[in-house]
């Protein structure tokens, strides 16, 4: 990044700017990545674990750009989120759903086993990284949850006690992601199916407002990831709750 | 060439009309906003072109709409590699505004920025000559708030983070100054044909 520019900043309501620089040396370069271990989480979720020997270190929330090669040249490429936190070890984890028809999840969730080689390029984008120094407020559904887990685990590696509250929305305990690392931080919703006891429905005001309800010094900095029509619930709910808007990051899917 | 294990892909397209590494993605339109989509009715939405011009001007919905109307049929190319082909934008040619505040001959680079905060920038040369619009029509309908309704910049011949959603104006620059995404690591540029997806490409 530069910083001997100036930016302009626009006379429009808020500006929404990245939480870190960001190395354009990283981006430019493609990476072999060796697929060491491969983990089911759910019936449509695996995670992938690949060793990066030159890996620079990511910041939770933070994805990288996939691809893979055919025999003939033809290149398929990706964006996605990374799962793990950072870790110096020169070791990344993704977790991708076998999106149906997807060339390149689908490679993943048939043909991939440990050895296999595929390229990366990142780490990526500033704007959804969370560097562990503000309160977090993390909101996913689906494999949207995928960059907030890194921020959980990166959360307990360093044994903040930066204030940090997921709340996941899953299709059934079945479908939820990271089920049995999910802790205390965590509130599911479950829109289909829960367990007994547990009501079935959409992410609804009421499991936002305690959350606003019990706002940290300084606010939440909010981060909402999964798929658009999630992402525009989700902020809505935010917004309607209170939490500023230039405080609300989105990733969505696509 | 570093060939992957088993991958086919998918059957293969030979359409002279996609960049490299993009794919089609047919009839789907993915929203990839990062920032909270606003509530923006076109009475409250107005477009200022301001900076190293003549005569700086804000337009309201109605001042834009007189202008010379102008529709834009083509393809669209987003950085995270899908394309949609054949789509129809309608609203005016971004020359009909300029030509009314006149950049100065020093004017070399635009910052473009919505009603939300979200900027970026451009050459000034990409944005005249007929290849850039305000639209505020797709298909024939009105552009819908997801997609930057009321009305967006659109640049299509460059990766469509450059298509501002729900422009608000053009700060007209003697030199380039990077917008959100530039500053979060993509290219200053973005022209899909030479693939210039991140700052080095």
């Amino acid at each position: 990044m530069t910083d001997t520019l100036a930016t302009f900043t626009p006379p429009t309501r808020f500006a929404v700017p990245g939480r870190i620089a960001v190395s354009n040396r990283a981006a430019a370069l493609w990476q072999t990545a060796t697929l060491t271990e491969i983990r089911r989480e759910t019936p449509h979720a695996a995670t992938y674990r690949f060793a990066v020997p030159a890996w620079a270190g990511h910041l939770p929330g933070q994805h990288l750009m996939l691809r893979l090669t055919a025999e003939d040249g033809y290149v398929a490429q990706r964006h996605y989120s990374i799962a793990s936190a950072p870790d110096d070890e020169g070791y990344i984890e993704l977790t991708l759903d076998h999106v149906e028809g997807g060339e390149v999840s689908g490679w993943f969730h048939t043909v991939a086993r440990p050895g296999d080689q595929v390229e990366v390029r990142g780490p990526l984008s500033g704007f959804f990284a969370w560097p562990g120094d503000r309160p977090a407020l993390l909101i996913g559904a689906g494999s949207g949850v995928v960059p907030l887990m890194s921020m959980v685990r990166h959360h307990r590696a360093r044994r903040s006690d930066v204030p940090l509250r997921l709340l996941v929305s899953a299709r059934s305990p079945e479908e939820l992601i990271y089920a049995s690392e999910l802790g205390a931080e965590t509130t599911p919703v479950f829109t289909r199916s829960a367990p007994p006891g547990v009501p079935v429905g959409r992410m609804a005001a009421a499991h936002v407002a305690p959350l606003l309800a019990e706002q940290p010094e300084g606010g939440w900095e909010a981060y909402v990831c999964g798929s658009n029509a999630f992402a525009e619930h989700a902020s809505r709910l935010l917004v309607a709750a209170g939490q500023p808007v230039d405080r609300i990051r989105i990733e969505r899917f696509g | 060439m570093n060939v992957t294990r088993g991958f086919t892909g998918r059957a293969r397209v030979h359409n002279a009309g996609l960049p490299p590494g993009q794919y089609d993605a047919g009839d789907d339109w993915p929203v990839l906003s990062a920032e909270v989509t606003p509530e923006l009715s076109p009475a409250d939405w107005t477009f200022r072109v301001d900076g190293l011009v003549e005569e700086p001007r804000t337009w309201d919905w109605k001042e834009a709409h007189a202008l010379p109307g102008s529709v834009y049929e083509g393809d669209i190319h987003c950085v995270t590699s899908w394309s949609k082909f054949g789509v129809r934008f309608g609203g005016v040619s971004l020359d009909a505004f300029l030509d009314v505040v006149r950049p100065q001959a020093a004017a070399t680079h635009v910052v473009a920025y919505s009603h939300t905060g979200y900027t970026t920038n451009l050459p000034l040369a990409d944005l005249t000559g007929g290849r850039a619009w305000i639209a505020w029509e797709f298909d024939g309908k009105p552009l819908s708030s997801e997609h930057g309704g009321p009305a967006r910049l659109l640049v299509p011949h460059l990766y469509f983070w450059k298509s501002a959603k729900w422009i608000a104006g053009l700060r007209i620059l003697d030199h380039d100054e990077p917008g959100f995404w530039e500053q979060n690591g993509y290219h200053a540029r973005g022209n899909p044909w030479e693939e210039q997806r991140y700052s080095g490409d």
